[in-house]
Order: C-alpha cells, then sequence, then structure tokens
C-alpha cells in the first residue's frame, strides 16, 4: 500500500511542475511585453520600466525567474490581481467556496438521477426505457451546456416565473459568512426566506453544470452493470435463491459502482471546466467567471493563478480518487 | 486487420466462401447500426450546406436589413417568408447565418482534429519507437495537458494567443493532442511485437517506414474513432469559447458568438437564442451517433 501511495505521488509531482512551468510560460508568450502585461500599464517612461522589471524580476535570466517563480507558489503568493490589486490567493479563496458548492450539488444531482437511470436501464435492456436512457444521455453528452442553461432559463424563470435568473442570492438578506456556502450560510443564519432564497438560485446552475456528468454517469453505470450482470457471481448468487433486490443491490451494483467511482473523480474536472460557462451565464460570483473576466480584462496575474489554483484542485483530486480506488480494489493496487 | 488470416484448413471450402471485403463488412456491421445511420445522414446534410453554402443561403450572413431587426420566424405572427427563420437583433438573416455557421463549425472540426491528429501521430509514434526518456518526456507532458479540463486548457491558450477564430482552431488542437498522443503510443506498442514488424524489420525495413507504411495502418482504427468523436468536441469547444466572447469573433456566423450576442433578447425573441443552439446540438449529437457506430464497427475490443 505505502508502495502504491508513493508512486502514485511520484506521477502526480512533476506533473504538477508541468504545469506551473506552463503557466510560468504564459507570461513570456504573450504577444507584447511582459512587465507591461503583469503591470497593466502600458507606455510608461524607461525609469519606471527598469524599476518594475526588476521588481518582478523579469531581468534575471529565465530558469531563475522560473525558480522564483515556484518559490513563491510554494508559498502561496501567486500576484496581484492589476484590476483590484488584491492577491490572486485571497480572491480564489473568497471565490471558490460559490464554485464548490455549486460543483457539488452539480454531482449530487448527476448521481441522484443518473445511478439509478443507469441500473434502471441495464436491468431492463433492449426496451424502451433503456433505449430512452440512452439517447437521453447522448443528448445531454452532446449538449452545450451555455445552451442548456440559456434554455433552462428561458423557460423557467422567463416564462413560468419559477426561480431567479442569476446570483446567488436576493439583495434582501445579508448575513456573515461562515462555511462561504450559501445553503449552509443562509441556513445558520436563521433568516426567514434566506435558505429558500439560496436554493431557488442555485437549481438552475445545477442542473446545467450537472447535466453533462448526469450523462456520464448514467451511460457508465448501464455499461458497468451490464457487465456484472454477465458475470458467474451473479448467476451463483441467482442459483442460491436470493432475491433478486438482494442480487442487483448487493452483488451486482457493488461491483458495477468501482468504475462509476472514477468516472465521478474525473468528472471534478469537467464540472471546473463547465463552472467557467454556467458561472459566467448565471452570474455566479465564482472562480470561473472570474477566470474569463480576467481574461477579458487582460489581469494576467489572475489568469496565470487561477490555472495553477484549479489545476492543482483537480490534480489533487484525481490522487485521491486514484488512492481512493486502490483502497476498494486491491486489484489496482497490485498492479504494476 | 489487414493482417493477412492464415489459410484455411479445409482447401475445399476455403474456395468458395470468399471472406467479404473489409470495406463491405465494415459496412455491414455499420448500417446495422440505426444511429450511426441517422448520424452520417446528419453529418452528410451538413457538409453539403457547408459546401454550398453560398449558393443555398437566401441571403448573406453578414448584411444588416437594418428595416427588418428581430422578425420573427415565418410561420409565426408578424414573421415573413423572406427571412425562413427571422432576423437578428441587427436584422442579418438567421437562416443564412446558421447555414454559413455550419461552414465554420465543420471548418474548425476539420482543421482542428487534423491539425492535433497529425501532431499526435508523430509524437506517439516517436514516444511509441523510442522508448526510455523519450516517451517518459513525451507522455508527461501530455499528462500535464490531460491534466486540465479540456475548455480550461483552450482558454489558458487563447488567453496566450489572443481571441479569434484561428487561435480557437490552434487552443483546440492543442486540448485535443493528448489523446491522440497516448492512443497511438499504446496502438504502437501492442503492435511491435507483432511478428509481421520482426519481419519488415528484418526484411531491412528502416524505422521511418516501419512507423508510418507497417505499424501506423494497423493502429488507424482507434484513431479514426477518436478523431470523430474529437470533431464533435472540437465544434463544441469553440462553440464554448465563441459564447465566451474569446473566440471568433462577431460579425463571424459562429454559432456560439450568435448565441453570446443574442442574450440580451433572451426574454423577447426566443429564436435568436434556440436555433444556433439547437444547431449545436443537432451537430454534436449527430457526429457523436456516428463515432459510435464507427467505434462498434472498426474497433469491437472498445466496443462497451
Amino acid at each position: 500500500m505505502f508502495v502504491f501511495l508513493l508512486r502514485r505521488i511520484g506521477v502526480v509531482i512533476p506533473t504538477f511542475f508541468g504545469i506551473t512551468l506552463m503557466v510560468f510560460s504564459l507570461i513570456h508568450l504573450i504577444p507584447g511585453n511582459a512587465v507591461e502585461a503583469l503591470s497593466g500599464e502600458r507606455g510608461m517612461d524607461a525609469e519606471r520600466y527598469a524599476r518594475l522589471m526588476k521588481e518582478y524580476g523579469l531581468d534575471l535570466p529565465l530558469y531563475q525567474q522560473y525558480f522564483n517563480y515556484v518559490g513563491k507558489v510554494m508559498q502561496g503568493d501567486l500576484g496581484l490581481s492589476i484590476s483590484t490589486h488584491e492577491s490572486v490567493m485571497s480572491e480564489f479563496l473568497k471565490l471558490f467556496p460559490a464554485t464548490l458548492e455549486l460543483s457539488l450539488c452539480a454531482m449530487f444531482f448527476a448521481l441522484l438521477f443518473g445511478l439509478p437511470a443507469g441500473i434502471m436501464a441495464a436491468l431492463k435492456r433492449n426496451t424502451v426505457l433503456d433505449y430512452s436512457v440512452m439517447g437521453v444521455s447522448l443528448t445531454g453528452y452532446s449538449m452545450p451546456i451555455f445552451w442548456w442553461a440559456l434554455l433552462l432559463i428561458l423557460f423557467f424563470s422567463v416564462t413560468l416565473g419559477w426561480t431567479p435568473v442569476s446570483g446567488r442570492l436576493d439583495i434582501l438578506y445579508n448575513f456573515p459568512s461562515v462555511t462561504g456556502l450559501m445553503l449552509i450560510d443562509s441556513w445558520l443564519s436563521g433568516e426567514e426566506g434566506a435558505f429558500k432564497s439560496a436554493l431557488s438560485h442555485l437549481i438552475l446552475p445545477t442542473i446545467a453544470l450537472g447535466t453533462i456528468p448526469l450523462a456520464v454517469i448514467a451511460r457508465m453505470t448501464r455499461s458497468a452493470m451490464l457487465e456484472v450482470l454477465r458475470e458467474d457471481y451473479v448467476r451463483t448468487a441467482r442459483a442460491k435463491g436470493l432475491s433478486r433486490w438482494r442480487v442487483i443491490a448487493v452483488h451486482a451494483l457493488r461491483n458495477a459502482l468501482i468504475p462509476v467511482v472514477t468516472i465521478v473523480g474525473l468528472q471534478v474536472g469537467s464540472l471546473l471546466a463547465g463552472a467557467i460557462l454556467t458561472e459566467t451565464i448565471f452570474s455566479w460570483p465564482g472562480v470561473g467567471k472570474w477566470l474569463v473576466e480576467a481574461i477579458h480584462r487582460r489581469d494576467y496575474p489572475v489568469v496565470q493563478g487561477g490555472i495553477l489554483l484549479s489545476a492543482t484542485i483537480i490534480i489533487v483530486v484525481n490522487l485521491v480518487v486514484d488512492i481512493l480506488y486502490g483502497i476498494i480494489n486491491p486489484r489496482i493496487r497490485h498492479q504494476s | 486487420m489487414s493482417i493477412p488470416t492464415p489459410p484455411s484448413s479445409a482447401p475445399s471450402t476455403a474456395s468458395q466462401i470468399v471472406p467479404p471485403h473489409p470495406l463491405r463488412e465494415f459496412w455491414n456491421s455499420f448500417s446495422q447500426n440505426r444511429g450511426a445511420i441517422i448520424g452520417l445522414v446528419v453529418v452528410l446534410f451538413l457538409i453539403f450546406m457547408a459546401l454550398f453554402a453560398d449558393v443555398i443561403a437566401p441571403h448573406s450572413p453578414i448584411e444588416q436589413y437594418r428595416d427588418a431587426t428581430l422578425v420573427p420566424p415565418m410561420w409565426q405572427e408578424g414573421g415573413s417568408s423572406k427571412y425562413i427563420l427571422g432576423t437578428d437583433p441587427v436584422g442579418r438573416d438567421m437562416l443564412s447565418r446558421l447555414i454559413h455557421g455550419a461552414r465554420l463549425s465543420l471548418l474548425i472540426g476539420l482543421v482542428s482534429v487534423s491539425l492535433s491528429l497529425s501532431i499526435g501521430i508523430v509524437l506517439g509514434l516517436i514516444a511509441g519507437f523510442a522508448r526510455g526518456y523519450v516517451e517518459i518526456f513525451i507522455l508527461r507532458l501530455m499528462d500535464v495537458m490531460l491534466a486540465l479540463p479540456s475548455l480550461l486548457l483552450a482558454v489558458a491558450v487563447v488567453a496566450i494567443l489572443g481571441p479569434g477564430l484561428t487561435n480557437t482552431m490552434y487552443a483546440i488542437a492543442v486540448v485535443m493532442m493528448p489523446h491522440y498522443v497516448r492512443l497511438t503510443r499504446a496502438a504502437v506498442i501492442g503492435e511491435l511485437s507483432r511478428d509481421y514488424v520482426n519481419a519488415s524489420r528484418i526484411a531491412g525495413a528502416g524505422t521511418l517506414r516501419l512507423m508510418f507504411n507497417c505499424v501506423l495502418p494497423n493502429c488507424a482504427a482507434p484513431l479514426i474513432v477518436q478523431a470523430t468523436l474529437g470533431f464533435s468536441a472540437a465544434i463544441l469547444d469553440a462553440a464554448a469559447l465563441g459564447f465566451l466572447g474569446i473566440g471568433a469573433q462577431p460579425p463571424t456566423p459562429e454559432w456560439g458568438s450568435m448565441l453570446a450576442s443574442a442574450l440580451e433578447f433572451i426574454q423577447s425573441a426566443w429564436w435568436v437564442v434556440t436555433f444556433p443552439g439547437l444547431a449545436i446540438l443537432l451537430s454534436v449529437l449527430a457526429i457523436n451517433l456516428m463515432g459510435d457506430g464507427l467505434r462498434d464497427a472498426l474497433d469491437p475490443k472498445l466496443k462497451r
């Protein structure tokens, strides 16, 4: 187990440094001048230019610049945002809970509907139910989620008026942020209607963001179930006279869930990517919207930091999933 | 696939039962998949529209009819048969823009897939043949790229290159490359231990000849499948970048940027929002259906 852990972590570390290298190069690859890009100033005089160059360490050789950059990253220093002059790290930490909350809800939504749909489709193979689950999931998988989000807004917010169009909370409410997760904070605040408001703001973004994971999970669950149902131990369990329900729930499903766990882990990346679109559409104050706005404003320290931090989160989550997977499934652990 | 089948042990029947031509066999298997056929028909229709966009489109995609802004589709009250699917906020014909958008989307798919496929194949072949440090270096590089979700990486590339249609294609090509590299490498390593490779090597084939003439054709099936699915991913990502305003720039009739510019009219004019998205969905869905069919027909191993 220890060797397995070390090996997994050993793969992750070069990846992390590769990403720092990529993000570091970004500032030198963009057209124009790195000093101007980092300071956000244009047409400065020679004296100020020289001073800033020294301040950013851009006068050093490239490899030394990279080492300095990594050193700063390790200390959590990702520079200052050009537009707000706040530390990129603290801005990220302020916005991340919103993205986290949305992503968790989307994943919950995807599992809530995706797992049963996949299981049912596998059990009722080649029936209308199976075909419709697969059809809907393929459509969901092909769905441009930014358009899907617009349709949801068009129908539920504009036509029916059931849900708000954007944001996280009605401006009526004001309570201190404890966890940064609006559902929990609004619940803790005890203000009447706050929780309901937070929930109603969350519903449409959750559906929009959760649709692709939902489709992926349903398809994956179905094929994993089909595979498992063919196994000898399922036949044996049936032959022993166990009830159909017990065979499915205990013998088949538990084994079918193993590949599904991996897929759920891999979806974290697509959730963060989807958050870029979903947050932009619903004006959700999270990391994705922040990143897109930074690109529009040419706020390169934020672009660098945002990409690095998102990638780091994805790597860490994938590592954790990998390790968990090794714990659940010893066969993986003992493979090369 | 192209490995010659060993001579049958029963020569008397072998002369009568001729195995079907590989293409025929492929078509038989592909045409049994109804979804794949539907996908193929839609894709052919898209290609037709893209090729003849100038002839089919009733109007210019960028001409603004200032006296006819936000005209609803012809079947709705106030619609006119001049603008079948209505007009957008600045009076451009929706249908013409959608038709020209098909051309752009297919172009984006074609350029980015060919670009990333060719570079990916070369890198994959090198990794598979060279092994050792070269392989580790290439694979680690690809791992770094795979660690970022495609849209995030595309956003990063666009942040470097700047917004625009051409840069969108480059960004998507970069994003898709790791898949081809890994796929090619895995297939190459699988093939390298086969007898026919050894035979050609003994016959004196050089490395390049081994790479491109012997091994690559036998790795084609998974690559074709991945390239097809990559096509739909490219269209989707390009539309997403266009929607975020960092892809194709107005007035280019790209479906994603059409959606973005129609956002504020979502409440008053449903057609400006509905049709571009529908076009994206149908194209992506069709290509995915076709890709699934291709996978089942070409590569039974990958069949899920």
